[in-house]
């Protein structure tokens, strides 16, 4: 209790310090100075709650924390609970999930408003990423902050390709996963001999120098200002639009007689989208179950094992780096279709962080997690938009909750169960 | 004197030993130097076809210096590697298991949160189709060549007795059966030499025993040569065709098991001095 006082009193007075200048004074400009003038009252009850707030909660600190342990955590009643049915029924369970969530996904924006596909739409690219930097740090262990750098190599690939050279945006595609890629191969290099935190810091600083390279390399990117007016992409030379911007292709509502309407199009991009995510999902679960995708678990699992036993954990660490970094490329290329315009500033470390949140929230090297997270963390804060400023505070709250609540992530990954073969 | 005597003598039966078999390891003034400390200095050996070899000395006398040095993870100073008549030495730590001498660890290093039989497919990474087109479509060929890895960890999972485990997370296992599994996953990987690191440290009696006649049918089942660390002198004395005795990075004898059980010197450097 003494040691719960002390600790107390002094958050207490580190929260007085660091509040205090922040709200209890006010700079106001007089002539061509500025005079320091107390804030008024209000403010000071502010200060003062805040104060008392952490004071109290760090003197309380492990009753409250035995509180909420003690809340229920939210589980699946027994009788649902997947361990617990035998191998054949749990397949068929969960095979049947998934086509469920499948028929949904291809319903929803027929049943839904505009504004929810588009977001859905948006949710389709967060998955993609997520799943493709699962490969990286969730299977392969090896921890990536700098994973929108390959999301912006992708979009940039298409946006240039389409304005240099007037290429369509399937053309663009396979070349943008193919940049994207390349960059992964390029800075797979340098980090060969990385691991944790020194690996994390040296992406953290390649993100940054693509973007920055991006920013600066105005002539050909158009800098800060960004490229505008890349085409959405066609279907079978079919534009959605409401009349034809590039010759020769002819207007979706035109082919098959029915009125313009703007929403053809949305749905569409919804479609290509989750086309798209089924096309990641699928590559992915089959890599993870080859052998390459064994090899990725075994060097997270143990570097020096890997290494007596025969494999190269130079082509095992590229390997992850190349292929996690060519979905970012599709899903890159993608959002430059959906935008139309694309800047530097999209491509930030926030957007890093966001996707690693997803893999960890998710649970590390599961993808029903992933896509779990990648729905919540899009969607939640749209929710959250009335709330305005306090919106990134909930935000950050709710992430909190989630860590304390279920640290291995929303769906830990399962191991695989392997029928053996019988020995004759 | 009589030292010199009996080491002769050593030298001579133990090379009538090795000459009955053609030599699949042999070493030469093997010296590995970290920066001023000399770790192990000019270590010969050889390991016959089919023979179970073991070096044994105190602790912190180079043993497993020597494994490093062997299994590529450190670049010797000095000295020839000769493993089936090719020189290995300063090859690559994958490349060297590649050829067929794998090795086990002192400290067990599965894959502790794959399953067991995830463990013994890993290890069969050279086996297997890994071609990532082959993967994607699941070729014939890539589709033969799995079924052919499983095929192989079932069976050892069988001779190692840990069938009924396939499924289970590696991490989860008792010690003993973590170190059958970490024997196992050497094995499907069918070297032509087993290198284990103190196999039978941390096991009780019993366990050693099935330790003891794994080995033995390792190599005469399966025809593996198997270089042996290990402490217990059971063990050794038991099942060793020759054994090499180092202190202090020195090599200071070499024998049948018989000769270094009665060699003064070895047992002073296990006593210490009278």
């Amino acid at each position: 209790m003494k040691k719960n006082l002390n600790h107390a009193l002094f958050t207490a007075l580190i929260t007085f310090i660091v509040s205090f200048p922040l709200l209890g004074l006010n700079l106001v400009p007089s002539g061509t100075f500025l005079t320091i003038d107390p804030a008024d009252a209000g403010q000071f009850v502010y200060i003062f709650g805040a104060v008392i707030l952490v004071f109290v909660f760090q003197l309380f600190r492990d009753q409250i924390m035995g509180i909420l342990q003690g809340i229920p955590r939210p589980s699946l009643p027994e009788s649902m609970h997947l361990s617990q049915l035998p191998q054949e029924k749990r397949n068929r369970f969960e095979n049947g999930f998934t086509l469920a969530i499948v028929v949904i996904a291809l319903i929803w924006p027929f049943l839904v408003s505009r504004g929810a596909i588009d977001l859905a739409t948006l949710v389709l690219i967060y998955v993609m990423l997520g799943l493709g930097l699962n490969i990286v740090v969730g299977l392969a262990g090896l921890l990536d902050l700098g994973y929108v750098a390959f999301y912006a190599v992708g979009a940039y690939s298409y946006a240039l390709l389409s304005e240099y050279f007037g290429m369509s945006f399937w053309l663009a595609l396979p070349i943008g996963g193919l940049m994207a890629a390349l960059f992964g191969f390029i800075l797979g290099f340098p980090v060969l001999r990385l691991r944790g935190d020194y690996l994390a810091i040296v992406t953290l600083g390649f993100g940054e120098i693509i973007r920055i390279l991006l920013n600066n390399l105005t002539e050909l990117t158009g800098g800060p200002n960004g490229i505008p007016g890349i085409p959405k992409p066609t279907l079978f030379g079919m534009e959605f639009g409401r009349r034809v911007k590039e010759e020769g292709n002819t207007l979706f509502h035109d082919v098959f007689g029915i009125a313009y309407d703007s929403s053809y199009k949305v749905i569409f991009l919804y479609v290509l989208a989750l086309l798209l995510v089924l096309f990641t999902i699928f590559v992915i679960r089959r890599l993870v179950r080859m052998p390459v995708g064994r090899a990725w678990e075994a060097l997270r699992e143990d570097e020096i094992a890997c290494r007596s036993l025969g494999l190269n954990r130079t082509a095992i660490k590229l390997s992850a780096f190349t292929i996690g970094a060519a979905f970012a490329g599709f899903a890159g290329c993608f959002f430059a279709a959906r935008q139309g315009f694309i800047s530097p500033e999209s491509f930030t470390f926030i957007e890093s962080a966001i996707i690693l949140a997803i893999v960890v929230l998710g649970g590390m090297g599961s993808q029903m997690g992933v896509i779990l997270a990648a729905i919540a963390m899009t969607v939640l804060p749209e929710l959250a938009r009335e709330f305005q400023e306090y919106r990134m505070l909930m935000f950050g709250l709710m992430m909190v909750l989630m860590m304390v609540w279920r640290p291995q992530g929303l769906l830990p990954a399962k191991r695989p169960h392997l029928e053996l073969s019988d020995v004759k | 004197m009589s030292n010199s005597t009996t080491n002769a003598a050593s030298e001579a039966a133990h090379q009538a030993a090795v000459a009955q078999s053609s030599t699949i390891l042999s070493v030469k003034d093997l010296t590995m130097q970290f920066g001023g400390l000399v770790a192990v200095n000019g270590v010969s050996l050889k390991v016959g076809d089919g023979q179970i070899v073991s070096i044994i000395g105190p602790n912190g006398a180079g043993k497993t210096t020597v494994f490093n040095c062997l299994s590529g993870f450190y670049t010797p100073t000095s000295g020839i590697i000769r493993f089936q008549g090719r020189e290995i030495q300063g090859m690559p730590d994958f490349k060297i298991s590649r050829l067929g001498m794998v090795r086990t660890f002192q400290h067990v290093r599965l894959f502790s949160n794959m399953t067991v039989i995830e463990n013994l497919l890993v290890a069969q990474h050279r086996h297997v189709n890994t071609s990532l087109l082959a993967g994607l479509f699941k070729s014939s060929d890539y589709r033969q060549k799995e079924e052919q890895a499983m095929h192989r960890a079932r069976y050892w999972l069988d001779k190692v007795n840990l069938t009924k485990l396939a499924n289970r997370e590696a991490g989860n296992l008792a010690y003993g059966q973590q170190r059958r599994l970490e024997i196992a996953r050497c094995m499907v990987t069918e070297p032509q030499l087993l290198m284990l690191d103190e196999p039978a440290a941390g096991l009780n009696p019993k366990e050693t025993k099935d330790l003891d006649n794994l080995i033995v049918s390792l190599k005469e089942d399966y025809h593996v040569s198997v270089l042996l660390i290990e402490h217990d002198m059971n063990l050794v004395m038991g099942i060793s065709d020759a054994i090499y005795v180092i202190n202090q990075g020195q090599p200071l004898a070499a024998g049948s098991p018989d000769q270094i059980r009665n060699n003064p010197e070895v047992i002073k450097a296990y006593l210490g001095e009278a």
